[in-house]
């Protein structure tokens, strides 16, 4: 991440993100598939790390192999076979949503995981309580915990969808987009920003 | 710092002459204040507390008392408000983040000045 300045003097978090160059490797239609559509890829791998089939793949698109495809139904922009996507299909100042996948937090309890405020200063005396989740359902009725009820567990590695987000800069020639705020993910992770 | 972070500070951040100044020393930070629609220059002047950050999202702290309390201001190195920065004098200071200063006042708050 980092930050750019206005005009004005206010300073913007961004996120920098490498979008593209894309390569459409395959285009299906209506006719061949029963759906249209375009396959993007991106990101090269060297020849010993990919199979044949792969390959042979890429080979149509007179592309090296890929390390990430993605399918896009029904994309709005006519490409051929081969043709590439680059960060000029967005304009500084565009609303854009960014879907990727959060850092994973392990196993957490209620308090990180699901925002429960914990028991605070007063414990009237009990040990090991402070961030305890408290009651998780009646007794005799209704003799079961509800589907659903938030307790502690695997937290984060989740696919997420930012919306609102806006085109701060673009960098033409090295294909970097800078995102205000900030994308989920790690750094160097794979995220989908789309209009 | 990662390519891509180097390549956009690198883009981002225009040349600025400012004197090179360390925490402890005394500078003056003219920056540009908008007022009714007009734009002027003030002045502020005290005591670096303290450098922080790299690229273009550096940043320093500067610290002055005024009139008996304690005033700190955070300035962006690459902001356009910064209109110049004029170092004063040069402080003998063994520490990169002079937080002390804060639970201090009066002559114990002084910075000692280097003498070459």
């Amino acid at each position: 991440m980092t930050s750019i300045f206005s005009t004005d003097g206010k300073q913007t978090a961004c996120t920098i993100i490498e979008a593209g160059p894309n390569v459409v490797t395959q285009v299906k239609t209506k006719e061949s598939d029963g759906y249209s559509a375009l396959q993007l890829a991106f990101g090269d791998k060297k020849e010993k790390h990919s199979t044949k089939a792969e390959i042979n793949h890429f080979a149509k698109a007179n592309t090296p192999a890929k390390k990430f495809t993605k399918e896009f139904r029904d994309y709005s922009i006519e490409k051929a076979l081969g043709e590439t996507i680059t960060v000029d299909i967005f304009t500084e100042g565009d609303d854009v949503e960014v879907i990727g996948t959060t850092k994973g937090k392990g196993f957490q309890g209620v308090v990180k995981r699901h925002g429960f405020s914990g028991v605070g200063e007063q414990s009237h005396g009990q040990h090991d309580r402070s961030r305890a989740p408290g009651s998780i359902g009646g007794s005799s009725y209704p003799a079961r915990v509800f589907k659903g009820m938030r307790m502690a567990g695997r937290m984060g590695n989740d696919r997420v969808k930012l919306k609102g987000l806006k085109v701060v800069k673009i960098f033409a020639e090295k294909n970097y987009i800078l995102i205000s705020g900030s994308v989920p993910g790690h750094n160097g992770s794979i995220v989908l920003i789309q209009k | 710092m990662s390519a891509a972070v180097k390549f956009v500070h690198d883009q981002l951040t225009g040349k600025k002459d400012y004197p090179k100044f360390k925490a402890g020393d005394n500078i003056t930070v003219n920056y540009k204040i908008v007022e009714g629609g007009k734009e002027r220059i003030q002045g502020f002047r005290g005591d670096v507390v303290k450098i922080q950050g790299t690229g273009a999202t550096a940043s320093f702290t500067v610290r002055k008392i005024s009139d008996g309390v304690g005033v700190e201001r955070l300035f962006p190195f690459f902001s356009p408000n910064v209109d110049s920065v004029l170092l004063n004098k040069v402080g003998k200071v063994r520490r990169a983040k002079l937080y002390y200063l804060r639970e201090r006042s009066g002559k114990s708050a002084r910075i000692k000045e280097k003498r070459f």
